[in-house]
């Protein structure tokens, strides 16, 4: 019988998987902002069994802040930017979806395979659970690289920094509060700056393909 | 004894509610799209129709075509016997492993394919086709689904896939569980025709899979067909159930365990079959070419679902 910690940690790490190959799976920018916020919650439940596991309160207000973050902030300034947008959809992607949901398979697998000797040094069940945060940064770092939309580009950059995140909670239980806070401010002000970026191109061009774009005029 | 029982009574029980699962889903969804529909027993009534009328084969088939759709009853038959739907105790259940079920279906499947090319009509050829691609593109999801939960379970038998999903609830709620289930449930709608994949309510549209195959079929042997295709789905949807909603099922002998099996079947079967049918209406097909991406994403969730069983095990 495995403990009610072990299921929720293991469940939300399975969300944190689900939302990261939805993000190659999915070409309506609506759906992706819908994943991100999926994931960001997922996290925030993540820090937050972890927080209870340790009784760290620390952890606790890092979880409430990584909720309202990642969860709620985020997607509705990616909403925001989306509502200006007439064509909600992704153009062809580089690499066609099926080849990806396979390659994304295959990063879990790599995931999994290269963080053996670091699942051997923790065999705790957070331990256990770090390759899927690992497999997260792969596979929206693959969605990063395959997609073209700017938008698309802005939510694998926030997954990159979800599955980071993650592995940080599940390997380390957490960062101290202000580093954590630190890399929201960051995080924040990365997605406003190119929220403004993609705003700027979609006036000028009238296209957020980042292969078209040449040059961004003020 | 009443391993005997189960396994004779298995396939009696799927029989006479199959068409009255068709039926209460045309039901759900006349209601929720306001229309009257035509009653939960109207599958009944066409089927009764249909087999009191001469079968009818096209002049250049042969014997394929004849053969098809009696091999199509007789597997679904014969997979009612032997997993796991009202109780775990058939008399088959050592040797009905998920392999042996899938390898089963699929006979069916290439039976009805063989017929529709047997036929030489230009539709029979496309159904047919396309039928395959998605068989298969849908096995490897099964059998890989099939692997996570055995390894679960410690044996591919589905009785002790069953048997060990009542005895260790909280392992259901595990993400390969989890995983998995997600998985078969995509394949389940793949294999079954349902709306995503293939929109069981067209006749003649250039993007119809079963019933291009099925177009030559006439009297008895459509009605063959009809109920055989009906018996899959409550099959399918019986045993994507119990494999993840394991409650209620008769896991020892018995006759009044066996009565609360039978009616938790009856329960399980409406629910699903109610939010499957509410699924349709909301759902459009997706296009014939953008379902290798569903089915290759179902398989991706499978196979991460063998991961998991084994790396959080």
């Amino acid at each position: 019988m495995t403990s009610a910690y072990t299921q929720v940690l293991y469940a939300s790490c399975g969300v944190l998987v689900l939302s990261g190959i939805g993000l190659v799976w999915r070409r309506e920018l609506s759906a992706l902002v819908r994943l991100l916020a999926v994931q960001g919650a997922a996290l925030a439940l993540i820090a937050a069994v972890q927080a209870a596991h340790t009784a760290d309160v620390e952890l606790a207000a890092v979880a409430v802040i990584v909720a309202a973050l990642k969860a709620v902030v985020l997607p509705r300034v990616l909403r925001r930017v989306l509502a200006r947008d007439d064509e909600p959809r992704e153009a062809v992607p580089t690499v066609n979806v099926i080849a990806s949901l396979l390659a994304s398979g295959a990063l879990t697998l790599a995931a999994y395979a290269a963080a053996r000797p670091l699942v051997d040094l923790d065999p705790t069940p957070a331990g256990k659970a770090a390759p899927a945060a690992l497999a997260v940064v792969l596979i929206a770092f693959f969605a990063l690289v395959t997609r073209r939309r700017a938008l698309s580009q802005i939510v694998a950059v926030l997954m990159v920094d979800n599955g980071i995140a993650a592995l940080a909670f599940l390997i380390a239980a957490g960062v101290p509060l202000v580093v954590e806070l630190g890399v929201t401010a960051d995080v924040l002000l990365a997605v406003l700056v190119m929220q403004v970026l993609t705003a700027r191109m979609h006036a000028h061009p009238g296209l957020s393909d980042l292969d078209d774009l040449r040059e961004l005029h003020d | 004894m009443n391993g005997w029982v189960v396994a004779i009574g298995q396939p009696v029980l799927i029989v006479a509610l199959a068409p009255l699962l068709i039926g209460w889903m045309r039901v759900v969804r006349a209601r929720m799209e306001g229309r009257a529909g035509a009653g939960i027993g109207q599958p009944w009534r066409d089927l009764r129709k249909l087999a009191r009328k001469e079968p009818i084969s096209p002049a250049d088939a042969g014997w394929l075509f004849a053969w098809a759709p009696p091999v199509l009853l007789a597997t679904s038959l014969l997979v009612a016997a032997i997993v796991p739907l009202a109780a775990t105790t058939s008399v088959a259940g050592g040797s009905a492993d998920l392999i042996a079920v899938v390898g089963l279906l699929l006979l069916g499947t290439v039976a009805l394919a063989l017929a529709a090319l047997d036929t030489g009509t230009a539709f029979g050829g496309m159904g047919a086709s396309r039928e395959m691609t998605i068989a298969a593109l849908v096995e490897p999801t099964l059998l890989s689904a099939a692997f996570a939960l055995s390894a679960r379970a410690g044996s591919t038998s589905l009785a002790a896939i069953v048997n060990a999903g009542v005895h260790h609830p909280d392992r259901l709620l595990s993400p390969a569980g989890l995983l998995a289930a997600a998985a078969l449930a995509v394949a389940v709608l793949a294999e079954t025709g349902r709306m995503p994949v293939d929109n069981p309510a067209t006749h003649l549209e250039l993007t119809m899979v079963h019933e291009a195959m099925t177009l030559e079929y006439a009297g008895r042997d459509l009605a063959m067909v009809e109920l055989a295709s009906a018996m899959r789905l409550s099959l399918l949807l019986g045993l994507l159930a119990n494999l993840f909603l394991p409650w209620g099922i008769a896991t020892t002998t018995g006759w009044a365990v066996l009565a609360v099996g039978v009616a938790t079947l009856v329960v399980k079967l409406t629910l699903l079959g109610g939010v499957l049918a509410a699924g349709e209406v909301l759902l459009a097909k997706v296009r014939l070419f953008r379902v290798p991406e569903l089915l290759a994403g179902s398989f991706v969730l499978a196979l991460l679902a063998v991961t998991a069983s084994y790396v959080l095990a």
